[in-house]
């Protein structure tokens, strides 16, 4: 408090849109796509790296927004959960999520999705225990983490079926779910 | 939130740049590779500082060689979990790296970083107001130790899964000063003290740990904690053996987060060397390995019964070694 | 499933919640996400101490510094609030006394959150240190320096409760073998991914709040008490939720203090609690520690009991008194005892309150009932299913503390999960265990919180040229009573749950709902939908029939129509016919409350059953336990969505392994041992094994379309079963809870020495209860006829 902020331009590109802000080298990312870019679907349950909710993905891998500072990501892809969805077409995650109420209160599923999707772009057939594996550093307190599990597997057999497309189905946003 | 106290970040190019710089700021400066063990701790306010200095430059490569490996500082803890080399010959080094806290924390969190992860404890490890309301300990800002109120010195545990590890595998580390670099064990990078539990001088970078390469050495790390993921080790055993036919050639056993460093357990060593890794004899091993040990009531569940657990773990390690060239592994503690 | 042929369009389907699309995007706004402009940033200063007085306060050295715009302290806020209507002890800032480390003092509103902390820490506070009280045995002696309530009593007790229903003595004396055994159970929290966060405005002489609370009714009492406002200038919101089980029941003091700085700054104010805060906010699991005393004749059958327990409160009143008549109430709703004595106690210690969590007191004697039971069936040398199964309460009954039983699937989930799980036949093997628990839970309490003759719920339907709104107070906090809602009125006007559009949990524009607790929205709340939406059935029916010259009994509903016409065109002719279309229903749960003081804690128009299965295996050398899989059959009456009655139930099963094996709410040296997420041990998915559930449906009479509870009753059966299943595996009782390997070990050392094999209390204090009031039990059987009232 009784030191200046030291400030400098970042480049940051988030969800492939780059931007430049002037921000307190000592914010850390979490807070800067909350606050300083509105992205509120990153979300916050420890603050110390310890629940996994804040997850983001640096060039296309986890890790925790509260653990980091801008200049250490700048010129590196960050993605957030709202660059997840195409336009208003959900990932097949997202859908899956959804469909099997894999998201009861929701506050998890922001860091647990960008998880299994990079799980899923290195490991397109994971087995339960592989996504346990990869899902190991998130917590949830709601769904018990069947449901979690069951969306993961849901949405890699919907990738691989609707491959060429690669990675990516049809889905309207807003409640396409229907019961079969 | 809790959020990041003010510091000015500083960018060197390189390892003798970034140790001008701590030498110029003491200890008003730290280091920062991953940051997963530092931010937090600023957050809490454990550490002050007024200047934090990126270790971006650390290499992040893993060079096999015929007489050693070597790996860059800044390979992150899951880059060094996946590495094949690293999978097939340093078996128990990779394990380590892969039992670290949770897989976003790997992905930022680096091998140097885990090398040199801060002495834990659970009067420490605790926010600032946490602190102040229960006085505050001899690790900081405070008069005495909270649970060892009598001792004079600080009884914080060692935490690192990858240090034990590497020093069972008798590596090396690779120090970055403002004269330039020296090699030092990775045994004697630690020093058996709560606060100043690092040997080397504040100054200097890890920049490189070196692992020989060592025909017929198997390696195996075992890691208690009570949950599949995310905690810290409450007692964890590293193994390095050498078997010649089934007979031990040479052993290391270092135990994890039962002292203030990597407690070797140079009796246990002696004692298997030469005989044949039975079950009564590792067993008594273990036994002599965790003689040793002391937990203190600092740490997750009871300190008698993480003593306890010493054997136990080390016994893991000594067969999961053993059995690595014969085929499947045993059932490891808390996975 | 044993449910009639399903022929509804909705009711019953696997649709996804309303909110799911946004919750995987991220749109979700929940309260830390509002950034208004001009927001301030609101921190708190929390007491270091457990016990003291405060001398003085001295907030001008925060209020000088810049970037401060308000400082404020219990002189601001004198007036005391609190859940219960007998035990308003609190104050959103406390002035005269702090009672554990983290009762709040000062609040800062500042510019940001960084000045907002320091600001608190230039708060000086000086304090008289007093001894702290720190568990239930030091609550129970005479104070040292003072009492830390100044009512209750004697020494630090806060409640007393002793109640008699039927002889008991009597009941004894018919026993062939009796019984006492000693438990405790530790207390735990709730941990929300979440942490509680409020944001609050005043406009036009306006409170608006948002807030992550479960329940926006008891914010909105809360705040119009302390800040001394009419109701009608006062809003409350419930914002997107991040979870609760029962932690985010209470009015808190941020949120009363959001309010106030909102209004002395005239600018927004946010406060967003830290994860350790949140511990320190708490209101979770009572510890308590409990005595029974069982009668069985030869062939297993009760023939009294007499229930002892004291819990340890913390250090105000929160639900405590409610918590300590559930710690009692129960235990007859699963088996039939036919004399029964419970006494309860509940102290203050120097800890952060406890209250209501999932499950709410009943599963700390759900995990002491459900062992002795298993201990008696080994000293008859009886099968425990047995034993218990032969107890079973029957449907359609009174127990003898005057609860009404009325769908009950006990028989039917035993069933279930003994055939899935192979029980029976299980492999004994040392190291490997199956353990067995029943359990059961209200649908939501028969009696209000504060004493009212109004409905616990309504709801509000408009249909508008096609369009239909539902508007209800109820708050949906992820398990999904939004989707109760849009189910109901969507089966009952023939249309998809996606057609209904929702407004809920806010005091404005929603009618009330007593909120998201005690497992009431799909019965009470689903009660209301379905009335106010039968009733706009008929305006629309009435309309088409009109119109059509068809009698109103032709005319079908279904898959979009009313008739041969469109819901739309429908809806046009019946606003043409009555005016604007709206419609209202609402509930009120039955009077089946006993003739006692007591009575109020314990009924509930309807109870769900539970029956588990624990598979495990315990290593005898490390006392570490693995969960192989659980089996659990969950009575639901009627599932509206089966997708998340699962949902409920596996969440259920995870919460009770986590408190069965590991969560602790734990103390030292005045202090919480580990107020964060690292070091409280929460399940991670490495340690949540596979879960079959079934869904067993019963078709209470009462329920929507048959429903009763999902959310809480689950939980119950997985801690003694777990506790079993460690006797099965290793044949040492751990008494406690959580069972940690350390536990087991000594156990295990103590077994070995000859020791009797357990872990656990040894004695249960001396408390001095009152004499029973005396009750005479009600007739037991129950006929269709005089089910919804007594």
């Amino acid at each position: 408090m009784d030191r200046d902020v030291d400030r400098q331009l970042v480049a940051l590109e988030v969800n492939g849109e780059r931007t430049e802000l002037f921000l307190p080298v000592h914010k850390t990312l979490l807070e800067v796509v909350r606050e300083d870019m509105q992205l509120t679907g990153t979300k916050h349950g420890c603050e110390l790296g310890e629940c996994g909710t804040c997850t983001v993905l640096i060039d296309g891998k986890p890790e925790l927004s509260c653990l980091l500072v801008p200049l250490q990501v700048e010129g590196r892809a960050i993605t957030t959960i709202e660059g997840m969805a195409k336009g208003s077409v959900l990932h097949p995650l997202q859908h899956a999520f959804a469909e099997v109420g894999a998201a009861q209160c929701g506050y998890c599923s922001p860091g647990i999705l960008l998880v299994a999707k990079s799980l899923l772009e290195s490991n397109g057939t994971p087995s339960r225990d592989e996504i346990r594996e990869a899902l190991a550093g998130n917590l949830c307190r709601c769904t018990g983490y069947s449901k979690i599990l069951d969306a993961v597997e849901l949405a890699a057999d919907q990738i691989r079926r609707s491959s060429p497309l690669a990675g990516e189905v049809a889905h309207r946003a807003g409640g396409a779910a229907e019961p079969a | 939130m809790l959020r990041l106290p003010r510091f000015k970040y500083l960018r060197p190019k390189t390892a003798r740049e970034a140790a001008h710089m701590a030498t110029e700021l003491g200890p008003r400066a730290m280091f920062v590779a991953g940051g997963t063990d530092l931010f937090p701790k600023l957050k809490r306010r454990q550490f002050e500082v007024e200047a934090l200095i990126s270790l971006d430059f650390l290499s992040r490569e893993v060079r096999p060689g015929a007489q050693t490996t070597e790996l860059g500082a800044g390979v992150t803890l899951s880059a060094a979990a996946a590495d094949g080399h690293l999978g097939s010959h340093f078996q128990g080094y990779a394990e380590a790296a892969g039992l670290v806290s949770s897989p976003p924390l790997r992905n930022a969190g680096t091998i140097g970083g885990n090398l040199c992860v801060d002495t834990r404890c659970n009067y420490y490890d605790m926010t600032y107001e946490w602190r102040k309301a229960i006085g505050f300990c001899l690790k900081k800002d405070g008069a005495i130790c909270l649970v060892a109120p009598s001792s004079p010195r600080c009884w914080a545990v060692s935490s690192s899964d990858t240090g034990p590890m590497a020093m069972a595998l008798e590596g090396i580390v690779t120090l970055a000063g403002v004269d330039g670099e020296r090699e030092l064990p990775v045994a004697a990078l630690y020093r058996d003290d709560g606060i100043d539990y690092l040997a080397k001088q504040p100054n200097e970078v890890v920049t490189g740990l070196r692992l020989p390469e060592t025909e017929g050495v198997h390696s195996a790390y075992v890691k208690l904690r009570r949950r599949g993921s995310i905690d810290f080790p409450i007692a964890g055993a590293a193994v390095a053996l050498q078997l010649e036919g089934d007979t031990v050639r040479s052993c290391r056993i270092v135990l994890s987060a039962v002292a203030s460093h990597p407690l070797e357990a140079r009796a246990a060593d002696e004692f298997l060397t030469g005989r044949s890794p039975d079950e009564e004899t590792v067993r008594a091993a273990a036994e002599i390995a965790a003689k040793h040990a002391k937990p203190l009531d600092n740490a997750d569940l009871t300190h008698f019964w993480r003593k306890r657990m010493v054997r136990v773990v080390v016994e893991q390690a000594i067969e999961l070694a053993a059995t690595r060239t014969r085929g499947p592994r045993v059932k490891l503690l808390g996975q | 499933m044993t449910s009639p042929r399903n022929e509804y369009a909705v009711i019953g389907k696997p649709f996804p919640k309303p909110d799911a699309v946004s919750k995987v995007t991220g749109s979700a706004v929940y309260a830390d996400d509002m950034l208004p402009a001009r927001t301030l940033h609101c921190r708190i200063l929390r007491s270091p101490h457990p016990h003291a007085r405060i001398l003085s306060i001295d907030t001008s050295a925060a209020r000088r510094m810049p970037g401060v715009r308000a400082v404020i302290t219990g002189a601001d806020l004198p007036i005391k609030f609190g859940i219960l209507p007998v035990t308003q002890d609190e104050r959103a800032l406390e002035h005269e006394k702090v009672r554990y480390v983290g009762d709040p003092i000062a609040a800062v509103a500042a510019v940001d959150e960084e000045i907002a902390a320091a600001a608190c820490d230039a708060v000086a506070v000086e304090y008289e240190v007093l001894e702290p009280v720190m568990s239930i045995d030091e609550a129970l002696a005479e104070a040292k320096d003072e009492r830390i309530q100044d009512y209750g009593g004697p020494n630090n007790i806060h409640k007393l409760v002793a109640l008699e229903f039927g002889d008991v003595d009597a009941g004894f004396e018919k026993a062939d073998h009796i019984r006492e055994d000693v438990f405790f159970f530790q207390g735990n929290t709730h941990l929300p991914m979440e942490q509680h966060s409020a944001i609050a405005t005043f406009v036009d002489g306006r409170v608006t709040l948002w807030s992550s609370t479960q329940v926006v009714h008891y914010v909105h009492r809360a705040l119009a008490k302390v800040l001394e406002l009419p109701m009608n200038r006062i809003r409350v919101i419930g914002a997107a939720h991040g979870g609760g089980f029962g932690g985010k029941t209470d009015p808190f003091a941020h949120e009363i203090i959001v309010s106030k700085l909102a209004m002395l700054t005239g600018r927004p104010v946010k406060c967003t609690l830290t994860r350790e805060e949140v511990f320190y906010a708490h209101r979770g699991r009572h510890p308590v520690l409990m005595w029974v005393r069982g009668g069985v004749t030869k062939d297993g059958r009760i023939t009294a009991m007499h229930f002892k327990t004291a819990l340890d409160g913390g250090a105000y009143g929160s639900y405590g008194v409610a918590s300590t008549f559930y710690t009692g109430a129960l235990q007859t709703v699963t088996y039939d005892i036919p004399a029964y004595r419970f006494e309860g106690c509940r102290v203050f210690t120097n800890k952060p309150p406890c209250g209501p969590k999932r499950g709410h007191g009943t599963p700390q004697p759900r995990f002491a009932l459900e062992l002795h039971l298993e201990k008696i069936a080994l000293d008859l040398g009886m099968d425990p299913v047995d034993l218990k199964q032969r107890n079973f309460v029957k449907p359609m009954t009174r127990t003898v503390n005057w609860l009404r039983v009325t769908s009950c699937g006990l028989d039917e989930c035993t069933d279930r999960v003994m055939t899935a799980s192979g029980y029976r036949s299980r492999e004994k093997r040392p190291g490997r265990g199956l353990g067995f628990a029943i359990s059961s839970y209200l649908s939501g309490a028969g009696t209000a919180i504060y004493w009212n003759d109004m409905p616990h719920s309504e709801v509000q339907i408009k249909v508008d040229r096609g369009g239909v709104t539902a508007y209800c107070g109820a708050m949906d906090i992820g398990q999904g009573s939004d989707s109760v809602l849009a189910a109901v009125v969507a089966e009952e006007l023939g249309l998809q749950p996606r057609d209904i559009r929702l407004v809920t949990a806010d005091t404005d524009t929603t009618p009330i709902d007593l909120g998201s607790y005690s497992s009431r929205v799909t019965f009470m709340a689903g009660n209301a939908a379905l009335q106010a939406a039968r009733k706009m059935r008929d305006m629309l029916v009435e309309a088409v029939a009109a119109k059509t010259g068809r009698a109103a009994a032709e005319v079908t509903v279904g898959a979009g129509r009313i008739g041969d016409l469109t819901f739309e065109e429908a809806s046009i002719l019946g606003e043409a016919r009555f005016g604007t279309l709206t419609s209202a229903g609402s509930y009120k749960p039955p009077k089946i409350a006993g003739p006692y003081k007591g009575s109020g804690v314990g009924p509930s128009p309807a109870y769900s059953y539970s029956a588990c299965v624990v598979d495990l295996d315990a290593d005898a050398r490390t006392g570490i336990v693995h969960v192989n899989k659980v089996w659990i059959a969950h009575d639901v009456g009627r599932a509206i969505n089966p997708l998340l009655v699962e949902g409920q139930i596996e969440g259920s099963i995870y919460m009770g392994l986590g408190e069965a094996l590991m969560e602790e709410q734990a103390f030292r040296k005045g202090l919480h041992k580990w107020p964060s997420m690292l070091e409280y041990k929460s399940p991670t998915i490495m340690d949540m094994p596979e879960v079959e559930t079934f869904i067993v449906e019963t078709d209470d009479p009462e329920g929507p379309y048959g429903a009763k509870e999902a959310g809480q009753g689950p939980l119950l059966p997985v801690i003694p079963a777990v506790s079993s299943a460690v006797f099965d595996a290793l044949g040492v009782w751990i008494d406690e809870v959580p069972l940690t390997p350390e536990k087991i070990i000594e156990a295990l050392r103590r077994k070995e020495k000859g020791e009797p094999p357990r872990f656990g209390p040894v004695r249960f204090p001396s408390i001095p209860y009152p004499d029973c009031i005396k009750v005479e039990p009600p007739p037991r059987e129950l006929d269709h006829a005089s089910a919804a009232s007594i």
